[in-house]
């Protein structure tokens, strides 16, 4: 493989300035391709402009835009609550235990039960991208 | 030479033999940074885990916990949170669309020369600021074992066996020590909890009422009585002039957004072989940091009932929050597990320290040294590696330089919190917006990480932190400027990452730029799609 374009500098493994052995001479690995070089591996506009993709989009913002709303109000009601109503979260509920405490440990069930939501979601997004692919005789990673 | 000593120089000795086989079978960029693609989810979980749970997180949060009670819960909660950001936003579309670094995204629409030079800047701040808060925890771990030598002479210790790591290991020896000290730091941690509560007869009850009345002396030597569930005890209404809860709302914001921008998160997504694994792994990483950051309750809040925080000291007698878990460990289970427990958390050290450096040098070498002065092309053979070399000693050197300056006793949460504040404010704008905007351009993101960049760190310069005006008698940890701070918070994040995203924003309506436009489409199906992102190697 010849130098890279120079105007293109994502880093080419197995090229003279490889920073890895970093004092350890070893085997080159396979060359892995630049950015410049990708260009025509697909026909982009192609597949952007299928139905099926557009709809993945959509499918994709009507999930991840309410759910990130949702984690960040949550997440920001907590420390404004704990500056702004200290009382209210300083409420005893079972012996010395308040709200403050509690709200704080539901954050973490919060952020375990909607990142597994986002698992089970995604993999349906998985399938419809690798349909879309398949389309144009292609396959993920490829 | 004490036992625990012993032990401890043993186990540090067994991590460094891990690293050593595994660069034995290390060769090339891919393997080297990447770990060849190969990390299956649960592995990689465990790895990102391993990260995370730095000094900062074990150390830190524990003593934070241990002196401010409830406020210091709050950097266990926004540090899970944040994986949602990641998880959500990033992680899918940076191993789509990426190659080793977010320097590499970034260069796929953008003028690389610019961008990458500016992004190697911003890598090279955070990853200093990351690792003096390790230097600090590495000193005070060393001190506590060692009374005898000097938090200095301990610091410039950690830092020599850093560079060894930086030689010989890669990625995959850390990934792999990572993976190790994750297990061995979760058991330990699990272990020091039972020991707490068994303190407490395994009663939630009487644990939570004995936080309600912890009595400790003040820094100005009053004597007082507090609930350490109470929220208010750092950021409460009262503290910093009345700042206390927009500090709090502050900090929130940069862990939340600060974990999104941190490279060497980052370059862990690139380590699996596909964007589902990607994922995987950022779900067990949640689970895994989520348990352990509930253990924290117990770490913290245990340090602060059994032990007390006015007996949370190092050798010198000086009051160390960094300390608490080590001496919560020496004092329930002994020697042995004090020795064990010191030992995992140094060993992270190593091996986060490691990484970061990694991280930075290669960057500089790359992005900035061949790429922008030398325009892609070496000058002479070898001379990048002999840059990357130089620039993880000099890195190094000036980490050491500040944590010596800093001292033993600062938190080292906080430090880490100030390192996820940079992030947040210069490279997580950039990141969200090359992904979702069009209209992006060079100029943009320069101007991003630039304002991000300068502005966090102004910012922090010109805190309570660093500016402040203190009694005459005072004699240790004074204000590095005597002067009333100009900006009341800590924590920049509030003001620092609007700034951020306003210079990004500003800087790309000043110009436009087809090439970056044309492009888009094409970053937009690779994200979505996974279509020509790098696979596993095949070797």
């Amino acid at each position: 493989m010849s130098s890279p374009d120079p105007v293109d500098l994502t880093p080419v493994t197995g090229a003279a300035t490889d920073v890895a052995p970093l004092g350890r001479a070893g085997d080159k690995p396979p060359h892995e391709r630049t950015g410049v070089e990708e260009m025509g591996l697909a026909d982009w506009d192609a597949i952007a402009a299928t139905r099926e993709f557009k709809e993945l989009l959509r499918s994709k913002a009507r999930f991840i835009v309410p759910a990130t709303i949702f984690f960040v109000l949550y997440y920001f009601a907590l420390p404004v609550l704990v500056g702004y109503a200290p009382e209210l979260m300083a409420r005893k509920v079972w012996g010395n235990l308040n709200i403050a405490y509690i709200f704080a440990l539901s954050q973490f069930f919060m952020a375990w039960a909607l990142a597994i939501i986002y698992v089970g979601v995604a993999m349906g997004w998985d399938r419809r991208a690798e349909a879309i692919l398949a389309r144009f005789g292609r396959k993920s990673g490829q | 030479m004490t036992p625990a000593l012993g032990m401890f120089l043993a186990f540090v000795a067994f991590t460094l033999v891990i690293t050593y086989f595994s660069a034995r079978k290390t060769s090339g960029a891919s393997s080297y940074f990447a770990a060849g693609r190969r990390i299956t989810g649960w592995q990689n979980g465990l790895a990102v885990a391993g990260d995370y749970m730095s000094a900062a997180s074990f150390l830190g949060i524990s003593g934070m916990i241990a002196f401010a009670g409830y406020d210091g819960f709050m950097y266990s909660v926004g540090w899970l949170v944040a994986y949602l950001t990641v998880l959500l936003i990033v992680a899918e579309p940076l191993r789509n669309a990426g190659k080793y670094t977010m320097a590499d995204v970034l260069a796929y629409r953008l003028s690389p020369r610019p961008v990458r030079a500016m992004a190697s800047l911003s890598t090279l701040t955070v990853s200093t600021f990351y690792m003096v808060a390790q230097m600090v925890g590495a000193g005070t771990l060393v001190k506590l074992l060692m009374p005898g030598i000097s938090y200095e002479v301990a610091v410039c210790g950690v830092g020599v066996l850093m560079i060894v790591y930086v030689v010989f290991g890669g990625m995959l020896a850390t990934t792999w020590v990572q993976i190790i000290k994750a297990i061995l730091l979760m058991s330990g941690s699990i272990f020091l909890s039972v020991l707490v509560m068994k303190q407490f007869d395994y009663s939630f009850t009487k644990f939570f009422d004995a936080l309600g009345h912890v009595t400790f002396h003040t820094k100005t030597g009053e004597l007082v009585t507090r609930d350490f569930l109470q929220p208010g005890l750092k950021y409460g209404a009262q503290i910093g002039n009345g700042y206390g809860p927009l500090d709090l709302i502050s900090l929130g914001l940069a862990l939340v957004f600060g974990t999104a921008g941190l490279p060497h998160v980052l370059v862990r997504f690139y380590t699996v072989p596909d964007a589902k694994t990607a994922r995987a792994s950022v779900v067990w990483a949640m689970i895994i940091i989520g348990l352990f950051y509930i253990m924290t309750t117990f770490l913290g809040f245990g340090a602060a009932t059994i032990l007390n925080p006015d007996n949370i000291i190092d050798a010198l007698g000086k009051s160390n929050p960094n300390a608490s878990a080590p001496l919560l460990a020496q004092k329930l289970g002994g020697e042995v597990f004090f020795a064990f427990i010191s030992a995992v958390a140094f060993a992270t050290i190593l091996a986060v320290v490691a990484g970061l450096t990694i991280s930075a040098s290669t960057s500089f070498a790359h992005d900035f040294f061949t790429n922008v002065i030398h325009h892609g092309k070496e000058q002479k053979p070898g001379e990048e590696v002999r840059v990357a070399r130089i620039t993880a000693f000099v890195v190094g050197a000036i980490s050491i330089a500040i944590a010596i300056v800093l001292g033993s006793a600062v938190n080292v949460a906080f430090l880490v919190a100030l390192a996820f504040a940079v992030a947040a404010s210069a490279n997580l704008p950039v990141i969200v917006l090359s992904i979702f905007w069009k209209r992006f351009n060079t100029v943009g993101a320069c101007a991003g990480l630039g304002t991000g960049l300068v502005s966090s760190i102004v910012l922090i310069l010109m805190s309570p932190s660093v500016m402040g005006i203190d009694p005459e008698t005072l004699t240790t940890g004074r204000h590095f400027i005597q002067m009333a701070p100009i900006f009341p918070l800590e924590n920049p994040g509030i003001l620092s990452i609007p700034l951020g995203f306003l210079g990004a924003i500003l800087g790309t309506l000043m110009t436009r730029e087809p090439s970056a436009e044309a492009r888009f489409t094409e970053l937009t199906v690779r994200a979505n799609t996974g279509l020509g992102a790098e696979g596993a190697s095949e070797h």
